[in-house]
């Protein structure tokens, strides 16, 4: 596949979406809505499970599976409440000593006039920042679409996984073709020149693990994830470096020295 | 909400807003906003602000020597250069293009200087370098700004001016808001104090990591402030914005920013913010 072919695939509707891997990995999902401040995001569903018998923290972006649906998930795309939220229950988990892992997929934060009124970009930095410097194991899951800082701002994890198939950029290769080559249809050169396929991030040390696609969505695919899943988070477990480690981790991009 | 602005520079990405803004070299400049033609030397003496109150967009080099104390800038990793790491079609024209456009070999000056004779660590980045586009480069010398300032128990001013991420970088400059966000809140952690002052424009990747995580924000006047580009906004929505969106006032009347500062009272007003946290 070209990397512009594996972008329209992370954009798939037919992939499954955040609350798949919910329902087929975690067990016991208790969803917990609303930023305590403004309004609840349709885009971000976050709450409490069971990863087998560990208690965790999930946070994951939701597309929606029919356009009613998509609409009042504005597509993916969360608002500053998303990231709120996220960062209420980042919090919530560091007191009770609970391993966050989010399930990304989105093409960005929410463009508009009212997420800007909101402060979007105070939101996506507060979140980068809460979630890079929490005290407990953190694993985030790229399963679609990670676009930019409304990605990153759940991904500032100890580990990236990433699925074979999903992209990771730091602008949509449509943006990127129609600033650059002024042409929106150059978005498959632009693709292939962001370096945004998951075998890319595995090469710069953005994410550490492909998930092959086999199997997408069957039983044994949901099983095999979730007990490397659990593998990783127990081997976090009782750890006291594990923000050190992870500021670690982003401070060799582009290290000097 | 009605706000009256009477001007607002453009952002736009690779571009140095209206025409007549400062480059380097030029002698006169006429205001994008009362088309007022001034010398620059009459405006270098007025902080680069025009009688109309538009605040130009000035270089990092400029900009330190206008605030610190005479002779006090000691600046660090001027080594530090972007190289292509992903081998991106057209990046080195490009830096070519910024390195005359800007006379900067990065989008940020870094290092220590004192004011009102209290030390600080500082970082200020340059719109005419790709338009303070954030790279692996950048992104290495805001950290270690931060880092230096944890070791020498400082605190840290830094003027933000940026499109945001440098995409010519792919991952690699999306990576730079995570690792500055981490040493922000690294220093943040030991008790120091972080002022960002957002300077036209701040936007993208930039004001959604490191800019906007100061102790103290300050904004000053007419700059661009935001995450998503205005036109981005406007093909979403359909509609267009007001003339005051995405302006200083704008981010300040929701809640954003701490004060809008003149650049002719930054000086002072950086003083006191600083003499606050280190005693008198
Ligand atoms: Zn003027």
């Amino acid at each position: 596949m070209t990397s512009y072919e594996k972008v329209k695939a992370a954009r798939s509707e037919s992939r499954p979406g955040a609350l798949d891997y919910i329902s087929n990995i975690f067990s016991s999902f208790i969803e917990f809505h609303g930023d305590r401040k403004f309004g609840d995001d349709g885009a971000i569903v976050g709450g409490l499970a069971y990863l087998g018998d560990i208690p965790v923290t999930l946070i994951g972006i939701e597309r929606g599976k029919n356009t009613l649906e998509r609409i009042s998930r504005s597509f993916g795309s969360p608002n500053p409440e998303g990231y709120r939220k996220a960062v209420r229950l980042m919090r919530e988990a560091e007191k009770f000593s609970r391993p966050v892992i989010t399930i990304v997929d989105t093409s960005g934060a929410y463009c508009g006039v009212g997420a800007e009124e909101r402060g979007q970009s105070e939101a996506i930095a507060e979140s980068i920042t809460t979630m890079i410097g929490l005290s407990v194991p953190t694993l985030a899951l790229l399963i679609g679409e990670g676009g930019s800082g409304g990605a990153l701002a759940l991904m500032a994890a100890s580990e990236v996984w990433m699925l074979e198939n999903s992209v990771y950029s730091v602008i949509s290769p449509e943006g990127c073709a129609s600033i650059l080559f002024k042409d929106a249809k150059e978005a498959s050169k632009a693709a292939e020149n962001l370096k945004l396929t998951a075998e890319d991030a595995l090469e710069f040390g953005v994410a550490e693990k492909i998930i092959p696609e086999d199997n997408l969505g069957s039983p044994e695919f949901y099983s095999s994830l979730k007990s490397m899943m659990e593998g990783k988070i127990r081997s976090m477990m009782g750890r006291d470096d594990l923000a050190y480690e992870r500021y670690l981790r982003f401070r060799k991009f582009g290290e000097s020295r | 909400m009605a706000i009256n602005f009477p001007y607002r520079p453009k952002n736009e990405l690779e571009r140095h807003g209206r025409g007549g803004e400062p480059r380097h070299g030029e002698k006169e400049l006429t205001c994008p906003n009362c088309h007022r033609t001034l010398s620059e030397s009459i405006l270098e003496n007025n902080y680069y602000i025009c009688s109309c109150g538009y605040h130009y967009r000035i270089g990092a080099r400029t900009r330190i020597e206008m605030i610190v104390d005479p002779g006090s800038f000691e600046e660090m990793s001027e080594s530090i250069k972007p190289n292509d790491p992903i081998s991106f079609p057209g990046y080195g024209e490009k830096l070519e293009k910024a390195r005359r456009e800007s006379g900067e070999e990065e989008a940020v000056v870094t290092g220590k200087a004192t004011i009102g004779g209290i030390e600080v660590m500082l970082f200020a980045m340059d719109p005419f370098f790709m338009m303070g586009s954030l790279g692996s480069a950048t992104g290495e010398k805001i950290t270690l700004v931060f880092e230096r300032a944890i070791e020498e128990h400082l605190p840290v001013i830094g003027w933000s001016s940026s499109g945001g991420a440098r995409m010519q970088e792919g991952l690699l400059s999306l990576m730079q808001m995570a690792k500055t966000s981490g040493a922000v809140k690294r220093h943040s952690e030991e008790r120091l104090l972080y002022i960002s002052v957002l300077t036209d424009p701040t936007t993208g990747g930039v004001s959604a990591s490191y800019a906007m995580e100061g102790d103290v924000i300050l904004a000053e006047p007419g700059a661009t402030i935001g995450f998503a580009g205005k036109r981005v906004v406007e093909a979403m929505t359909k509609e267009k914005t007001d003339r005051s969106f995405q302006t200083s006032r704008f981010v300040f009347e929701h809640g954003f920013v701490d004060s809008i500062v003149e650049r002719s009272d930054e000086r002072r007003i950086l003083y006191e913010l600083l003499s606050f946290h280190t005693g008198r």
